[in-house]
């Protein structure tokens, strides 16, 4: 009875609990690190006040969001604009529950085999959130950033559905550890047979972010702050934390879905096998990490896109090629033979 | 029917009041936007929010005593405002000024120029996206303000011009600082440009954006880089030159189109063309005193004068009437920068929200100047 | 002052800016090309004509100022650079001058043309000719309170609608008004004058 107890409840508790507070940890920091990296970028030297480095500033910002007067408009929706924060950050922390940090059980919460659709359906909650915190606000700057935010979210899922696809075909399976597992047998990572999925993939997974060069929801000079422009406090924290727990997500997938996951490169090539000594855990948060500086590095260098534009980047390239690169990838493996 | 399509689909007009706390509007302008989901069908400029009454102050004032005040009209090129003001005051007066006075008064306003331009690149860069440029560019403009400080003690508001002359003459070690800083100069800009001229977002941010023609340029009676941006090679250092503009070499940059790209083209060969100036200053720059004999009490005879300088900006020009007291009667100041913005409704119809930034960024315009 | 610059620098001739600034002199321009050309093109237009610092302004009647704007503008004048108000208070020929200065891109010449008006005139309004007089006829209209007629859009610009005053009148006090928004009745008193230091004088 103690056992079961253990199995079912204590050791999946105990497992989320960690992951949740790592990932707000890491969210926290990944701000730090964003700002550290683009003060560099910038010629500059970025927080170096709090602690040493300024490795306390998460910590500081943290510590003044809870203490902040928590604001509410006097015409916002009420119930609504409260809702707003809870219905973003509700879905960008589930989806760590089917994320595979490593090969053992003990770094997964749990294993669905549906785990990419669960992914793909929970993360469009997010939008939710975001249009509904933008209506709420009653004001017009973050109504636009809502409506936005939206379109943009929607007409990129499209895309980037295609793009999952791909990898689908090449893994057969939804299940993400059975992806990794897959390409373990294959060989490589799929980012070498879908490279064309992966960049449609990552592409989306940067305008679902909301992040620069597609930035527009909450473009500053445009919008003012967009659909956060009038939370504050904690409300604001939790869009802020969403975001950035986003990123680690959408990083994460295409760590997952083309780079191998835990795996080392080249799993199969045998004369590399002295990389087995960095652990699989390890593999994962490096090939993570860069991705996110890809996401840093992006708004270290591009200037932002003009909604239009964006909507014809996603319509009129992104969603033909991940097509086409659907039909071609699909065609390969029904070959004889043709299995990856 | 046409009354269900038009609840379905057409949807009604928004008024967005864009300002005038917006963090792209360049300070105090309000703008009235009519949009049509993102589209502008009209934009009101409201103005005025930064009126200080100086055209009223300088009634009131001293000649000299009104050099200071022109530092805070365009707050980001003080040299050129001083150097407007006290130009007009020598026309008035028939004062000629020492060879050494005009080319010290040339290379503070270049430099300025370039400064002002650093800004205005900065903040056009930062409205349409791009975050790192900003800094880039304001490393070298704080260079050009400890050169400044070193000249005259005041990094904004220079106050750096007198009537007959300049103030001071160079502190010692000067001309050469400012020579290492001009060699550097085109190489930083050649950064900046990479960082922006052929970058793809940029381009589509910028290209066909807020386009006037020749024609209508004219009409709106716009001056400086967007004038230019439209095709027409005009330049008061070239076609009215003060101090010893006559002497150096330079050459107008021009765009075709007149949009927000090539406007961004003009001003970056203009920084260019203003370390071409300075180069020749500084290798020409004659001996002698910096102040002209002036009488102590500056009492200009009866009459009116119009004298103008191109500013950072466009056509700087003051209009002095002299009673013939030490005060003037009236000053009229012509602010290029309230005369370009008039042309913003011209520019954004028909765009999306997101052009207005590029467009008032593209302007360039400060609103201490528009509003005096 | 020029005595001991004699002492300083005895005998070399002088620099013409170490000598006594000679200020131009007004001269009459009716025989000015610039002026002829208008003469010719509007007979009798130009009540008076002056040169002064190289500068040419004329003075045109205010009934023809609207035949001498558009002569102008068909001549070339397609800049208009500043338009701008001029207050004389208590001059018998009309209290107002309304500054035309305007611009040819051919040759580069710039004439300034002026009307006199007296107080609650209305002087026709340029838009048409040239677009870039809205703003400026707006700002006239602000600072001396000239209203110009057929404008599209006469409202204040600098200062707020409901603003009670032009500023730049001659007899609007420097130290402004009670604009309704004073704070401090004690230090600024109502109806303007000079601010009062606290504590009494």
């Amino acid at each position: 009875m103690n056992e079961l107890l253990w199995t079912y409840v204590g050791w999946p508790l105990l497992k989320i609990l960690v992951i949740l507070l790592a990932l707000v940890l890491l969210a926290a920091y990944l701000s730090w690190f964003e700002r550290k990296l683009l003060a560099y970028m910038q010629i500059r030297l970025g927080p170096n006040r709090v602690g040493p480095k300024g490795w306390l500033q998460p910590i500081a910002d943290a510590l003044k969001l809870f203490v902040k007067e928590d604001l509410t408009p006097g015409f916002a929706e009420k119930f609504v604009f409260l809702l707003g924060p809870v219905l973003i950050i509700v879905p960008a922390l589930v989806v760590f529950s089917v994320i595979p940090f490593g090969p053992s059980p003990h770094l997964f919460i749990t294993d669905v085999n549906i785990g990419v659709l669960f992914i793909l359906a929970v993360s469009s909650i997010g939008v939710y959130g975001i249009i509904l915190g933008g209506w709420a606000s009653n004001n017009k700057f973050s109504l636009m950033g809502g409506l936005r935010s939206a379109a943009q979210m929607i007409s990129y899922e499209v895309p980037m559905g295609f793009s999952v696809v791909t990898v689908l075909i090449l893994a057969k399976s939804l299940s993400l550890v059975r992806i990794v597992e897959a390409q373990k047998q294959a060989g490589l990572w799929f980012v070498f047979p879908g490279f064309v999925a992966f960049l449609v993939y990552f592409i989306c997974g940067v305008a679902e972010t909301n992040r620069n060069p597609f930035d527009l929801p909450e473009a500053e000079s445009e919008l003012v702050a967009g659909y956060h422009t009038e939370y504050s406090g904690m409300k604001f924290a939790f869009y802020f934390l969403a975001e950035y727990a986003n990123m680690v997500v959408v990083s994460s997938l295409a760590t997952v879905m083309f780079f191998g996951g835990w795996l080392r490169p080249f799993p199969n090539v045998s004369a590399l096998a002295f990389l087995d000594v960095i652990p699989p855990l390890v593999w994962f948060l490096l090939k993570v990490a860069f991705f996110l500086f890809l996401y840093i590095w992006f708004r270290g260098t591009f200037p932002r896109y003009r909604f239009d534009q964006l909507m014809g980047i996603g319509w009129k390239v992104l969603l033909p090629v991940s097509l086409v690169n659907l039909l071609v990838v699909a065609y390969f493996v029904s070959l004889p033979g043709g299995q990856v | 029917m046409a009354d269900l399509q038009a609840t379905l689909l057409g949807g009604e007009e928004m008024e967005v009041s864009f300002g005038p706390q917006h963090p792209a509007t360049h300070g105090v302008l309000r703008l009235l936007l009519k949009v049509d989901g993102e589209k502008i069908v009209d934009a009101k400029p409201i103005i005025g929010y930064l009126h200080r009454g100086t055209e009223k102050l300088f009634e009131r004032e001293t000649y000299p005593q009104c050099i200071p005040h022109t530092d805070r009209m365009d707050y980001t090129a003080a040299a050129t405002n001083n150097q407007g003001f006290v130009g007009a005051v020598e026309k008035l007066m028939g004062i000629t000024i020492p060879p050494r006075a005009a080319y010290i008064r040339m290379i503070l306003a270049e430099l300025q120029r370039i400064a002002s331009h650093i800004i205005w690149l900065a903040t056009h860069a930062l409205d349409i996206g791009a975050v790192t440029p900003f800094f880039y560019t304001f490393e070298e403009r704080e260079k050009i303000l400890d050169l400044f400080e070193e000249y005259c003690g005041a990094r904004l508001t220079l106050n750096t011009m007198r009537i007959g002359g300049v103030p001071w003459d160079l502190p010692e070690g000067w001309t050469h600082r400012c020579r290492r800083f001009v060699d550097e100069l085109p190489k930083k800009i050649e950064d900046w440009e990479r960082l922006l001229t052929n970058n793809r977002i940029w381009k589509a941010r910028t290209v066909g954006v807020g386009v006037i023609d020749a024609e209508k340029a004219i009409a709106w009676g716009l001056t400086g880089p967007p004038l230019r941006g439209s095709g027409v090679a005009w330049d008061i250092r070239k076609v009215f030159p003060y101090d010893h503009y006559n002497e150096v070499e330079f050459h107008i940059p021009t765009g075709k189109n007149g949009d927000t790209y090539d406007r961004y083209l003009v001003r970056m060969e203009e920084m260019r063309q203003s370390v071409r100036i300075i180069r020749q200053c500084l290798d020409r720059l004659p001996d002698g005193p910096v102040m002209a004999w002036v009488p102590k009490v500056i009492r200009p005879p009866k009459g009116e004068v119009y004298f103008s300088v191109e500013g950072p900006k466009g056509e700087l020009g003051y209009y002095i009437v002299s009673d013939g007291n030490v005060t003037p009667y009236r000053v009229r100041v012509r602010p290029p920068c309230f005369v370009n913005l008039q042309a913003l409704p011209e520019l954004v119809k028909g765009h999306l929200v997101a052009d207005v930034v590029a467009v008032i960024g593209t302007l360039d315009i400060v609103l201490g100047e528009i509003d005096r | 002052m020029s005595e001991e610059n004699k002492v300083q620098q005895p005998a070399p001739p002088k620099m013409p800016w170490e000598e006594k600034p000679v200020p131009p002199q007004p001269q009459d321009a009716g025989e000015h090309p610039l002026v002829r050309e208008l003469e010719a093109a509007v007979p009798g237009a130009v009540v008076e004509a002056l040169e002064f610092a190289g500068q040419v302004s004329v003075v045109v009647a205010l009934d023809g100022l609207m035949a001498v704007l558009s002569a102008l503008k068909g001549m070339g004048y397609r800049f208009l650079v500043d338009l701008t108000a001029v207050d004389w208070k208590d001059r018998p020929e009309g209290r107002f001058d309304v500054v035309y200065w305007l611009h040819r891109h051919g040759d580069s010449a710039r004439l300034r043309v002026k009307v006199r008006v007296a107080d609650g005139v209305e002087v026709p309004s340029a838009v048409e000719l040239w677009p870039t007089a809205n703003w400026m006829e707006r700002e006239v209209f602000d600072m001396f309170g000239i209203y110009f007629a057929n404008h599209p859009n006469l409202e204040r610009i600098l200062t707020w609608e409901g603003f009670s005053g032009h500023p730049l009148r001659k007899d609007f006090p420097i130290e402004g008004i009670d604009t309704g928004a004073a704070v401090y009745p004690d230090i600024y008193p109502p109806g303007g004058g000079p601010v009062k230091p606290k504590g009494g004088a």
